[in-house]
């Protein structure tokens, strides 16, 4: 049996919105409510594995990737990353991770170089061994050598995500956690990264766990896929079983799309989001 | 991987590092600052003349002048301490990379230390060239004064502000938008009730109170009494004291509010909104 990377278990996480002011009260109105983010997920992520996490905005993926992360704490259930528990010895979990976001996070008027030097000076990397690495990652990422040395906020979107990646790369984590790293890409650069994801999985052994909205990304990367919809999995399985879930009609074969249209009878990326 | 001491501190540089960086990036910004902070000193410094002048016989205006030279120097290295310390959290709240860093492997306190070396570096260089200014500028002369006592009553007031920076930096993690700007109260309170620009005996009774409890108070006093009437080393215990219990104090309590902030934003989820 394979080892197992994360293990979530009955997970749940809400957040209060406070609506305005908490006093005075107009026309007897709650000032907060509670929205339910994830809502007792759980599943296992095994050693080596691409899990993939689909769902449209505001299903929970990224409070998920957070609360894995040691970003947000549960309200309920518990997470492992190789057996250390998220709250209880966060420390151990931040060795063992590491995390792209949607939004590439840098210190806007450093370089790479730079931005990836702290990285790897908080990580407790040597930082001559580190600045050869990083020249050698950015280099097999594309990034020109030129570029290295100029402000993260003079390069495109794909470029700084690249960066990003190039950044959770040096660290070499037993488990990368990818929220939705390609949003936004042009195709060539999205092409790029999802092949960067197979050849850490394949040539290190990363275990991956990648929150995407993208379809084909989800069927053509993810060993296995867990669909959510407002903060549940409502399915988990193999690319291929998701799809066998609905029957073909008119002749074609079912997509991931069909799956979740049938099984949340919402689309997943809805037409107010493309907006 | 880091378990040492000696990775915690070798992480810790790499907070040194990343702000040495972003003056170099920013270096236009710091010239400008500068080039304010040393106008305001001066503007504040001339009120000592202007006052002899508009009639003030009795008024000695050049001991009024050192006066103010004292107080608004120590109030600028103060105040840029307490900046920089709160800058830990600010900053990245600004630049949207708070998550990146506080996921990452290291102690708060190794965190706290970095941005804590830099800041006393960071604050003795920008103080000490508007000193250079200002005693040129009005040819001070020093030759009476206990350089070394007032550098040890700055450095022991120090750790006090260290203290206060981190109960301020507690803001930017609770409030994303405007933290930042909230930390004004702290140091504007300060400025009130410690006798930068007066002696806190013309205070209201209620404010002498408040000004006992202020390290800054400590901080001017001792300084003044150090380069304006050459007390001796051994005889300024009487106004470091109080500033090492204040640090004593503020430090354990301001880690320990930290602390508590801490788990209250990954609580209710403020890590990931940027300011």
């Amino acid at each position: 049996m394979n080892e197992i990377a994360i293990h979530v278990q009955d997970i749940y996480k809400n957040f209060h919105k406070q609506s305005s002011f908490p006093w005075p009260r107009r026309n007897g109105g709650e000032v907060s409510r509670q929205v339910v983010a994830v809502d007792n997920v759980s599943f296992d992520v095994h050693k080596g594995e691409i899990f993939g996490v689909l769902g449209p905005n505001g299903s929970g993926k990224s409070t998920l990737v957070r609360l894995i992360a040691t970003l947000l704490l549960p309200d309920g259930g518990s997470i492992t990353v190789f057996d250390h528990d998220v709250v209880r010895d966060p420390m151990a979990v931040q060795r063992l991770i590491n995390r792209v976001s949607v939004e590439a996070s840098f210190f806007k008027k450093l370089s790479p170089m730079e931005n990836l030097s702290y990285g790897a000076r908080l990580y407790g990397l040597n930082n001559r061994q580190a600045r050869i690495q990083i020249r050698e990652i950015l280099n097999r990422l594309g990034l020109e050598a030129s570029s290295v040395g100029k402000p993260v906020e003079e390069m495109s979107r794909g470029m700084q995500q690249k960066v990003a990646i190039a950044r959770a790369l040096l660290t070499h984590p037993a488990v990368l956690l990818l929220d939705e790293p390609t949003t936004g890409l042009d195709p060539r650069s999205k092409r790029e990264v999802q092949s960067l994801v197979c050849e850490l999985r394949d040539q290190e052994g990363t275990t991956i766990l990648l929150t995407t909205h993208d379809m084909v990304e989800a069927d053509t990367l993810c060993d296995r896929i867990a669909i959510m919809d407002s903060g549940r999995v409502v399915a988990l399985e193999t690319p291929e079983k998701l799809r066998s879930l609905v029957p073909s009609q008119n002749g074609h074969a079912p997509t991931l799309e069909d799956v979740f249209l049938e099984l949340t009878g919402k689309k997943l990326v809805s037409e107010e989001a493309n907006s | 991987m880091i378990t040492s001491a000696t990775q915690q501190l070798r992480a810790s540089y790499a907070f040194v590092e990343r702000n040495a960086y972003l003056i170099r990036r920013y270096w236009s910004w710091e010239l400008v600052w500068l080039t304010y902070s040393i106008a305001n000193s001066l503007s504040v410094s001339y009120i000592g003349l202007g006052i002899e002048k508009m009639g003030g016989q009795n008024i000695d205006g050049r001991q009024l002048v050192l006066y103010l030279v004292v107080g608004t120097l120590v109030w600028r290295y103060l105040s840029l301490l307490f900046y920089w310390i709160t800058d830990m959290i600010a900053l990245e709240r600004w630049e949207g990379t708070i998550e990146y860093t506080l996921m990452a492997p290291i102690h708060r306190l190794t965190h706290m230390l970095g941005q804590t070396t830099f800041a006393v570096t960071y604050s003795l260089l920008f103080t000490g060239i508007i000193l250079a200014v200002t005693v040129k500028l009005f040819q001070i002369d020093l030759s009476n004064a206990n350089l070394v006592g007032a550098t040890l009553v700055m450095l022991s007031g120090s750790l006090s502000f260290i203290g206060v920076g981190i109960v301020g930096s507690i803001l930017p993690l609770l409030f994303p938008e405007r933290g930042a700007q909230m930390t004004h109260v702290i140091i504007a309170l300060l400025l009130l009730v410690s006798g930068v620009y007066y002696p806190v005996e013309v205070l209201p009774h209620a404010l002498q109170q408040i000004a006992v409890v202020s390290p800054a108070t400590y901080v001017l006093e001792g300084t003044r009494s150090a380069l304006l009437d050459g007390l001796p080393t051994i005889q300024l215990w009487a106004f470091v004291r109080p500033a090492l219990i204040a640090g004593a104090i503020a430090i354990p309590i301001g880690l320990w509010l930290f602390g508590l902030a801490e788990r209250y934003a990954k609580r209710t989820g403020k890590l990931h909104r940027n300011g």
